[in-house]
């Protein structure tokens, strides 16, 4: 475990902790959810990589924004959003984030700085420039962190787009969370190189190599890569190291992935890992991490029984919201 | 047509738009039109940026964005790498925060790199979001058919864009059109876009100097007439215009139908129209096959099939890539004579099937 390079409160550790296990039982819960048939189609849990989303939104202010993927829950819960609007919407309820449109790989929730979840595997990597300009361009000095895996890595727009924010000195940090694996494909059969960190020097920015089951000095590398970002010096490609310790989604039933290659990466359990260091060095009570985690157990059980009670949308409602309100938007008018 | 001196800018109906509108109106080339377009825009909306190849210190290949660089700098005129799908991505991006990007795409072909930023993301994600968010956004094209830049230069790709929920799709054929629909563009909150035919970038048109737009989603009657209906947009407008006049001087009277855009589609001026002549003649210079033309005689069918005295007719380019040597361009491309044949047998002027 890395040593915090920056003063931090033991109530900033517990935070910490506390969202990595909100991500960790939303997951849990999620695909029970998903096997009872309350959620459709599929959801893809983070269980494994708490400390990326984790770690990087604490480097983050409030005014900051984030693009995410299909595996977006994580990023969504350590950004701030509502656990009850989540699982609302992954459920398809009326009070989800979005209405129910969007389902779990969709969620945005602009006042929380969520651009939104991208299903496109890279995406959003140029909208994360985009934005990043934009928000320049209208005076504020917000910057924008966008979450790609390493499958994005492989991406035509990837490139594209670090070398248009290289280009304008947009102010974005590019986060590739290395899980090792796409559905079966290991990142050795897919990628050219071992670290994809090191293709930042294609584009002429800093690349990063972290521990990404290391919330610390996730939190520790991003904070820098923001600060340089947010000073207008550019963009920082961060490449975590990490694994999904579950199945690519709850609908997919074949893992080709060694057993004792999940073995020992359960045996680094970002979470575990977390709660050792906050016992030992930090000296936190052992009985107040187990507080922790059921506070966060029991937010996810509140969203659950609040997503179920949501009424579910109205089919007429299937017709709305195409389209922004316009003078030439009247009904029945579509074409 | 309210006509000249009248305190009206713009009427959607009528004899052209020609010389309607208070102030000067200067002949101008319709690159120069969306030129004051973009200069107007980026005038009054600090939020405006235009991104795209060679358009700043140049100022486009078509000068579309000529003098915007040292008008408002750098930073909202900038020239991009060659990399169109990040282009579209960071207007994407951009219109999520509030700002109203003008993506140029140098030649409108190019959509093919683009549509994933596009169609998945520009069109989709206020849907997406339940609504809550917006996508301002503006994607501009020139459609390069008719001067032999071949197969990868030449397509006309409008119906990609209508058939994709969410997006606006913008084809005008006249500069004051250009003008107006392109102010439209960028004041609307949804993702448009905007195809220009590169053949009318250089054609004069009357341009008064006030800030009028032109609306969306509303067509205009290029040329009445009580015979035919004739419906197209962008250079389909002038080949139909141009047919017009030959037909005229047999004692055919054609009307002329600009959609400006094709979605959302004016149906009902076009329905007006087919109630009065009964007959239907749709142009485009798109392949033919799932054509914005088919689209336009299934929507008349849908509706007004009572109207019909005869079954419409599809003028359109030829379902082929498009060749480079002229006499096989010119065989692919739709040309007057197609219009005016077409015209003849919806009137059963001439055998079906020739």
């Amino acid at each position: 475990m890395a040593s915090p390079t920056t003063t931090t409160s033991v109530q900033q550790l517990e935070h910490l902790l506390l969202r990595m296990w909100q991500i960790r039982w939303f997951e849990l819960r999620a695909m029970e959810l998903f096997e009872e048939k309350l959620i459709r189609g599929s959801v893809h849990p983070y269980i494994g990589m708490e400390a990326i989303a984790v770690g990087a939104c604490a480097a983050l202010r409030e005014d900051d924004y984030i693009t995410s993927t299909h595996r977006g829950h994580g990023h969504c819960v350590a950004k701030g959003l509502e656990l009850k609007l989540m699982m609302a919407e992954i459920i398809g309820r009326e009070d989800g984030y979005c209405r129910g449109r969007g389902g779990s790989m969709h969620i945005t929730a602009m006042d929380r700085g969520m651009l939104g979840a991208d299903a496109i595997v890279a995406g959003s990597s140029a909208i994360a420039v985009g934005a990043g300009h934009g928000l320049r361009l209208q005076g504020r000095d917000s910057v924008v962190v966008c979450f790609f895996g390493d499958g994005a890595s492989n991406q035509g727009i990837l490139h594209e787009a670090c070398n248009l924010a290289a280009v304008l000195a947009a102010p974005v940090v590019y986060v590739c969370e290395n899980n090792e694996w796409a559905i079966s494909t290991p990142v050795t059969a897919s990628t050219s190189v071992s670290n994809i960190a090191d293709r930042a020097a294609g584009y002429g920015f800093p690349g990063v190599i972290v521990d990404g089951n290391d919330v610390l000095a996730m939190r520790d590398v991003a904070a820098e890569a923001v600060a340089r970002a947010r000073a207008g010096e550019g963009p920082t490609l961060i490449e975590a190291k990490s694994y999904r310790i579950t199945p690519h989604s709850a609908a997919t039933k074949t893992d080709l992935r060694p057993p004792e290659e999940l073995d020992a990466w359960r045996a680094r359990d970002p979470i575990l890992r977390f709660s050792r260091y906050l016992t030992g060095e930090a000296g936190v009570e052992p009985a107040r991490l187990e507080e922790i985690e059921e506070q966060a157990r029991r937010d996810v059980e509140e969203a659950v029984e609040f997503a179920k009670a949501s009424p579910r949308p109205e089919p007429e409602a299937a017709l709305e919201d195409v389209y922004a309100p316009a003078d030439w938007l009247t009904p029945g008018r579509l074409a | 047509m309210s006509g000249v001196g009248s305190t009206e800018p713009h009427k959607s109906a009528g004899a052209g738009s020609a010389g309607a509108g208070v102030g000067a109106v200067r002949e101008l080339t319709m690159s120069e039109a969306l030129n004051e377009a973009l200069h107007e825009e980026m005038e009054r909306d600090p939020t405006v940026f235009v991104v795209g190849e060679d358009i700043a210190a140049m100022g486009g290949l078509f000068q579309v964005t000529s003098g915007l660089l040292d008008r408002f700098g750098p930073q909202r005129v900038i020239d991009a790498p060659i990399s169109e799908a990040a282009q579209a991505g960071a207007g994407v991006g951009a219109a999520l925060v509030g700002c109203r990007p003008v993506v140029e795409l140098q030649i409108a072909d190019f959509v093919s790199l683009v549509m994933d930023q596009v169609v998945n993301h520009a069109g989709k994600w206020r849907y997406m979001s339940g609504g809550r968010v917006t996508v301002p956004f503006v994607l501009r094209g020139a459609v390069s058919s008719g001067i032999g830049m071949a197969a990868q230069h030449s397509q006309t790709l409008e119906a990609w864009f209508v058939h994709a929920p969410g997006l606006v799709v913008i084809m005008p054929s006249t500069p004051y059109d250009a003008k107006g629909l392109l102010k439209s563009a960028i004041r609307d909150d949804n993702p448009v876009v905007f195809l220009e035919k590169r053949l009318l970038y250089s054609r004069r048109g009357p341009v008064p100097d006030t800030d009028y737009v032109v609306p969306i989603g509303v067509a205009e009657i290029k040329q009445e007439g009580s015979h035919v209906t004739f419906v197209s947009y962008a250079q389909g407008v002038h080949l139909g215009l141009q047919a017009a006049r030959q037909l005229a001087r047999e004692g055919i009277e054609v009307e002329v139908v600009d959609l400006r855009t094709l979605k959302p589609l004016d149906i009902q001026t076009v329905v007006a129209s087919v109630s009065k002549t009964g007959h239907l003649v749709v142009a485009t210079e798109a392949a033919r096959a799932g054509s914005m033309a088919s689209e336009l005689v299934a929507r008349v069918c849908d509706v007004a099939f009572d109207a019909l005295r005869a079954a419409p007719v599809r003028v359109t380019a030829k379902d082929t890539p498009m060749p480079y040597a002229a006499p096989l361009e010119r065989a692919v491309l739709p040309q007057v004579e197609d219009v005016v044949d077409a015209v003849n047998q919806v009137l059963g002027r001439v055998p079906v099937g020739r």
